[in-house]
């Protein structure tokens, strides 16, 4: 199966160097960019070799806009909240659905599977959201909303619980005088926790990525979480000088390195996926693997 | 005024829809996009997952696996970012610092809309190419290796064994996500459309998908209407889709079907 013909292997480590190379280069020219001097970008725009280092779109980020600040503020709050939450229901969700004793077991899949099939669409999402459930403008939209409890996800717990605790095991439990509950907390959480580990991370990521959500419902800018920030910023440099706190003097849209900083906006947003990413690889493979493989 | 007591109108809002250009534009784009997509995407990550599994070294492996997998983990905000910093007009990689050197003028990328097929279709399979090959190559590290020694001790090259063993052996999982794919060929990454072209209005007929559609009939032309009539019209066909989908994937596979 493995070929050691010297000739094959290196061409295999060329192209998969080739390959690594395209996914790691766009990075390398946000990253230098975003360090690079104003007038140098404006000159030879962005590029790969820094003609002169300067991270003073760095220092304005930080010190003189309130507003990344707040908003890395806002998708930690979400992430943490929504993520916690995500994995507590989808528990609750799955671990009745895996018991073959449910009553209405079948009834209760249906129901869920269904919402993978088929949905309503944007537009009744979004009158059912902002005026039935009023969530426009709130924490909430940033967390409710197709991301709190996803039907893949219960499927996918369902399936690991069924495969990896035997019946035998609760029917133990229940014998020795164990309450449902009990048995769920003492019995099939610690056996579930490589499934809650890997969803976790899998939900975290989407929570910390998503932008739709504050696309559709957020126009307050206290809610802009990183993504929704970066979105408007791409868009939009005069947001930027908005969003500047007001104790800047009017000079301040002459000096603001508006070229740099899109790019350092940019590399803020994925700098804490980078630095946690290597640690948890193995569980990112997993939970891809475990997601697509079912059963 | 709610559901109750509005006027009814019938089926007005789709008549209105497919008496439109519009519509034969954004459910052309969207389909043949997506097969795009699933086509080139399956090629090159079966091509890769094959690579990977031949390589010796193992921290190597790791790391290229490591590598390809990190486009899928960012947003699709931010490789709207990166693919700026390529091709924005005045400060873009490609523009200053490959066309210039050669004399070639600038070209404003972002009015333009015959190179974005090409663009779209490249960020795309680069934002999603490694989170499949791992599916796959987790299926060729399943492959029992006795078939190979049996292949080699009877004389099969390289692509005799690729040929009999490596793509029967990946047969199903090729087939179930190519499935899976077709089941959403109505649907689109509406960040892909709408953000990495920057909503540029000079390349609507590019980027325009059933997705964006929707979206701008919302937001921009404030046609609920229409704009529920389309996402109705995807909902539907997408529902058939999913089940046909199915359908196909019992006939070939008892096991893997969803439902």
């Amino acid at each position: 199966m493995v070929d050691n013909n010297k000739g094959f292997q290196l061409f295999a480590h060329l192209m998969m160097m080739l390959l690594a190379l395209s996914c790691l280069l766009p990075f390398a020219l946000l990253f230098i960019s975003s360090i690079t001097a104003e007038k140098a970008l404006i000159h030879n725009g962005y590029s790969f070799i820094p003609s002169s280092i300067d991270i003073t779109a760095y220092k304005f980020l930080l010190r003189d806009s309130s507003s990344i600040v707040k908003a890395y503020g806002v998708t930690l709050l979400v992430t943490v909240i929504g993520t916690v939450a995500n994995i507590v229901l989808t528990t609750l969700m799955a671990y009745p659905l895996s018991r073959k004793d449910l009553p209405g077991r079948n009834v209760f899949s249906f129901f869920i599977f269904f919402t993978m099939l088929f949905s309503g669409g944007l537009v009744p999402s979004y009158i059912m959201w902002t005026q039935y459930f009023d969530i426009k403008n709130t924490i909430w939209a940033l967390i409710v909303p197709g991301m709190l409890l996803t039907a893949f996800n219960i499927i996918m717990m369902r399936t690991y619980i069924t495969t990896n605790v035997p019946d035998a095991v609760v029917e133990a439990a229940k014998i020795d005088g164990g309450s449902e509950s009990q048995i769920l907390w003492h019995v099939v959480l610690p056996m579930s926790m490589p499934i809650m580990a890997t969803l976790g991370l899998l939900v975290g990521l989407s929570y910390w990525n998503d932008w739709l959500n504050g696309l559709y419902y957020v126009t307050d800018e206290n809610l802009f979480s990183i993504q929704v920030l970066l979105n408007k910023m791409l868009l939009d440099v005069q947001f930027l000088m908005s969003s500047a706190s007001s104790g800047l003097g009017s000079g301040l849209s002459a000096r603001l390195p508006s070229t740099a900083i899109k790019m350092a906006v940019a590399v803020l947003g994925i700098l804490p996926i980078m630095a946690i990413y290597p640690f948890f690889q193995k569980f990112f493979v997993k939970g891809i693997t475990v997601g697509a493989v079912k059963g | 005024m709610g559901i109750w007591n509005s006027p009814w109108v019938g089926l007005k809002n789709f008549e209105f829809l497919f008496k439109t250009n519009v519509a034969w534009t954004i459910t052309r784009n969207t389909i043949l996009y997506n097969l795009t997509f699933i086509v080139l995407g399956t090629v090159m990550a079966v091509g890769v997952a094959m690579l990977l599994n031949q390589i010796r070294q193992n921290t190597a492996r790791k790391s290229y696996q490591t590598v390809i997998l990190l486009p899928h983990l960012i947003s699709i905000v931010v490789v709207s970012y990166l693919v700026f910093g390529f091709l924005s007009s005045e400060s873009g990689f490609v523009n200053k610092s490959i066309l210039q050197p050669l004399g070639v003028s600038p070209i404003s990328w972002y009015s333009s809309a015959k190179y974005w097929p090409f663009i779209l279709v490249i960020v795309s399979l680069w934002k999603s190419f490694g989170y499949s090959c791992i599916i796959y190559y987790a299926t060729l590290v399943g492959i029992d290796r006795s078939y190979y020694e049996a292949a080699v001790i009877d004389g099969a090259n390289r692509w005799k064994q690729m040929k009999h063993i490596t793509l029967p052996g990946l047969k199903s999982i090729i087939v179930i996500l190519t499935l899976m794919g077709i089941s959403k060929i109505f649907y689109s990454d509406f960040g892909l459309f709408y953000q990495v072209p920057m909503n540029s209005g000079a390349l609507i007929d590019a980027t325009n998908t059933i997705d964006t559609y929707v979206y701008r009939g919302l937001t921009k032309l404030n046609n609920v209407g229409m704009a529920s009539a389309a996402g109705f019209y995807q909902s539907i066909v997408g529902f058939f889709l999913v089940l046909l989908a199915n359908y196909t994937v019992k006939k070939i596979d008892e096991d893997s079907a969803l439902f």
